[in-house]
């Protein structure tokens, strides 16, 4: 009851956000605190019985999936939170002449779009998993597009052809994998799917795995399927960049995830290790120098969404456990960071009134809270220590090292170390640099809903670098064990 | 099953042609009405398949491609994207005529050698042979479509036979889709549908064209 009643409430919302657009954002708010609050009852019942089901076993809830499900919960919710203020904000900062925000269409759309990402943990069936996944693109394309200028609608334009597109290619391997897991006698599921690829005829399995590295990657922002996120990202709103780069786009490499145990337990498939390293390490480094030349502090954070996928692959490329805590941390670690990147991002831009790095600068002195945020948010997205991705990439890095696997991972440290001096170099000349004239404006209040969803946010970025709840350790290693090959 | 043998392999030659010539069709009016009959060769083959394996479920594929691609898009997409989309006489693409035809036999040569081994994994699966390869030719063309057609329309008909050509291929191997998957995906089109119709209505009136691939204003400064 609960799992249904996690993908009913934000479509009530929907609906109820169109009927109202005065009230929509507080019916949000207390849409996504309640999926928050069910989330964290399914996710606890996971931690204790290991695979939670309802409906019939339609929807289904494994440690990896609860994962997944409370990262969008979450970010959902700071997401809601963030919007209240932030589109109020900018909607007051509009200037004659600008194109007419879709507000009366964001809530309602976020809702939907929300309630699709959550069902791509919670469905059972790969094909409904498949159809969660296009619909999070359809439902999200207008909240790119929300400025309605022609640079958004072109940005959605972009992220909705390409991700369709990837989305077309990666059915056709859900279906070859569908049909391979009934021919075994199992349930189209990830637990079928387990159990039913050690026999699996390997050009099967091989075929859906490529077809969906294809599909699925060009949504995660694989290279070179990359190009729609900067776009899409220098557009969105903060709030939903923050949903895009924080576990849109990681839903797509939860996909990719979950077939990884499935190819290292077929003995036809030869090194399937090696798909996921070269994918990987291209990603990661092209990400890296992008990093280091781009103007826009908003295209600079989807560049290192990029970058972060890339890692998570080239993880499970290391193989030898590094797939395991690493590459699951990371991933738990990167949305959560991400997202308060994002909100951060977005303050900077009602402060600075622009997301260009060589026209912003002097954020610190005009608002501390922005420039302390960007500043936080860069170096824990960059990897520094004391912040979760530093833990993770930490113990990626040693993994590989320990495994002998020298080349790719040294290759993979070199990438992480220039990514981390380039995030550096470009947020510190928003933080720090010369303030221009046209920046001089004083700055108003910022709003108090972005500042909590802030708060909020950072908690996680800030405690579990150090301090991971019992609890969650446990439902992690849970998670990094189904993707170590575990039925 | 001689005779099913043979029809189905008369729908994926046409299935085959009607793909290609959504590739090489200037007109956009041209184009969607490829599509609907490109959308009834893959609810006829379903047909086929449904008699010849007495699979009812292979039926309701049918009957659902049959309601959303061949009645439901064309009107969808015209609501959404509005009528004065299909006046347009000419539909831009990057490449030319001819080396688009070259391209879509390249395409076609890749699908056969790819879905070689597939299709001998498979060889217990009747008409495998037929529409596998078929279906990923479908998927290829469309794919082709989407990255050389500058018009938004016909890159979502792209879009649309890339599915066409997934579903084409796995009717031969799935014949029992449950019934939550086939609401699903009977929903799921004309949703993609009205909403990328939309988009491009918005496009249109924002920047006065709907040749997407001529939006060019988000790049790299440097």
């Amino acid at each position: 009851m609960v799992l249904a009643l996690i993908l009913l409430v934000p479509l009530a919302a929907s609906l109820l956000a169109l009927g109202n657009h005065r009230v929509a954002p507080w019916i949000t708010l207390v849409a996504t605190l309640i999926v928050l609050l069910l989330s964290g009852r399914a996710i606890w019942a996971v931690v204790d019985a290991g695979t939670v089901s309802a409906l019939g076993g339609v929807l289904t809830l494994d440690p990896l999936a609860a994962l997944y499900l409370g990262l969008v919960a979450f970010v959902g919710f700071t997401a809601a939170l963030y919007s209240v203020g932030y589109l109020a904000a900018r909607r007051a900062g509009q200037t004659e002449g600008d194109s007419t925000p879709r507000y009366r269409q964001y809530h309602p759309l976020f809702n939907v779009f929300l309630a699709s990402m959550l069902a791509v943990p919670l469905a059972a069936n790969l094909a409904v998993v498949w159809i969660a996944i296009e619909l999070t693109t359809i439902f999200s394309a207008f909240l790119v597009a929300y400025e309605d200028s022609a640079e958004a609608l072109e940005a959605a334009w972009k992220y909705v052809a390409l991700t369709s597109m990837g989305a077309m290619i990666a059915l056709l391997g859900v279906l070859l994998l569908y049909f391979g897991i009934t021919n075994a006698g199992q349930a189209p599921t990830w637990a079928g799917l387990g159990l039913a690829a050690p026999g699996m005829a390997p050009a099967i399995l091989v075929t859906s795995f490529v077809l969906w590295l294809v599909g699925f990657g060009a949504k995660a922002g694989l290279v070179p399927m990359h190009t729609w996120l900067p776009d899409a990202h220098s557009q969105a709103p903060a709030s939903i960049c923050a949903v895009l780069s924080g576990v849109e786009t990681s839903g797509a490499l939860y996909m990719l995830l979950r077939i990884y145990p499935s190819l290292s337990a077929n003995p036809g498939i030869v090194n399937p290790q090696g798909w996921y390293l070269v994918v990987g390490l291209v990603t990661v480094a092209t990400a890296s120098l992008l990093i280091l030349q781009v103007q826009d502090f908003k295209r600079l954070f989807a560049y290192s969404t990029i970058e972060h996928m890339g890692i998570v692959l080239a993880a499970c490329g290391l193989g030898a456990g590094a797939h395991d805590l690493g590459a699951t941390y990371q991933f738990f670690a990167h949305a959560l960071t991400k997202s308060f990147c994002f909100y951060a991002a977005g303050l900077a831009v009602i402060v600075l009134g622009t997301q260009r790095i060589d026209v912003a600068g002097g954020l610190m002195k005009r608002s501390p809270l922005a420039g302390w945020s960007l500043l936080l948010g860069g170096i824990a997205i960059a990897g520094a220590p004391p912040f979760a991705l530093f833990v993770s990439e930490f113990e990626i890095l040693r993994t590989g090292f320990t495994a002998h696997q020298y080349l790719a991972t040294g290759l993979l440290t070199v990438f992480i170390v220039l990514a981390f001096i380039a995030v550096m170099y470009q947020l510190g000349q928003v933080v720090f640099g010369e303030t221009t004239d046209a920046a001089a404006a004083p700055v108003s209040p910022l709003p108090l809903t972005c500042r909590a969803a802030l708060l909020i946010a950072a908690v996680p970025v800030l405690v579990f670098g150090v301090y991971l709840p019992p609890r969650l350790g446990e439902l992690i290693r849970a998670a990094a064990m189904l993707m170590g090959g575990a039925p | 099953m001689q005779l099913a043998w043979s029809l189905d392999g008369l729908i994926a030659a046409l299935f085959a042609v009607f793909g290609l010539g959504m590739i090489v069709t200037r007109q956009m009016l041209g184009v969607l009405q490829l599509f609907i009959l490109h959308s009834l060769a893959l609810a006829a083959s379903a047909l086929v398949l449904a008699v010849a394996l007495g699979s009812p479920h292979l039926g309701w594929v049918a009957f659902i491609t049959l309601t959303t691609k061949v009645i439901a898009v064309p009107l969808v997409l015209r609501w959404a994207a509005g009528s004065e989309i299909y006046e347009r006489r000419e539909v831009d693409q990057v490449l030319t005529i001819p080396i688009s035809v070259l391209v879509a036999a390249g395409l076609a040569l890749i699908a056969w050698v790819v879905a070689g081994p597939l299709v001998n994994a498979i060889h217990d699966r009747p008409f495998a042979a037929i529409n596998v390869p078929t279906g990923l030719m479908s998927l290829l063309f469309g794919a082709f479509t989407v990255s050389v057609r500058r018009e938004g329309v016909a890159q979502l008909m792209g879009l649309l036979i890339m599915e066409s050509g997934a579903f084409f291929a796995s009717i031969v191997l799935i014949h029992d889709l449950s019934v939550i998957v086939e609401v699903a995906a009977a929903i799921d089109v004309p949703i993609a549908v009205l909403v990328i119709g939309l988009l491009i209505r918005n496009i249109n009136r924002v920047t006065g064209m709907t040749r997407v691939g001529l939006l060019a204003e988000l790049r790299e400064r440097r």
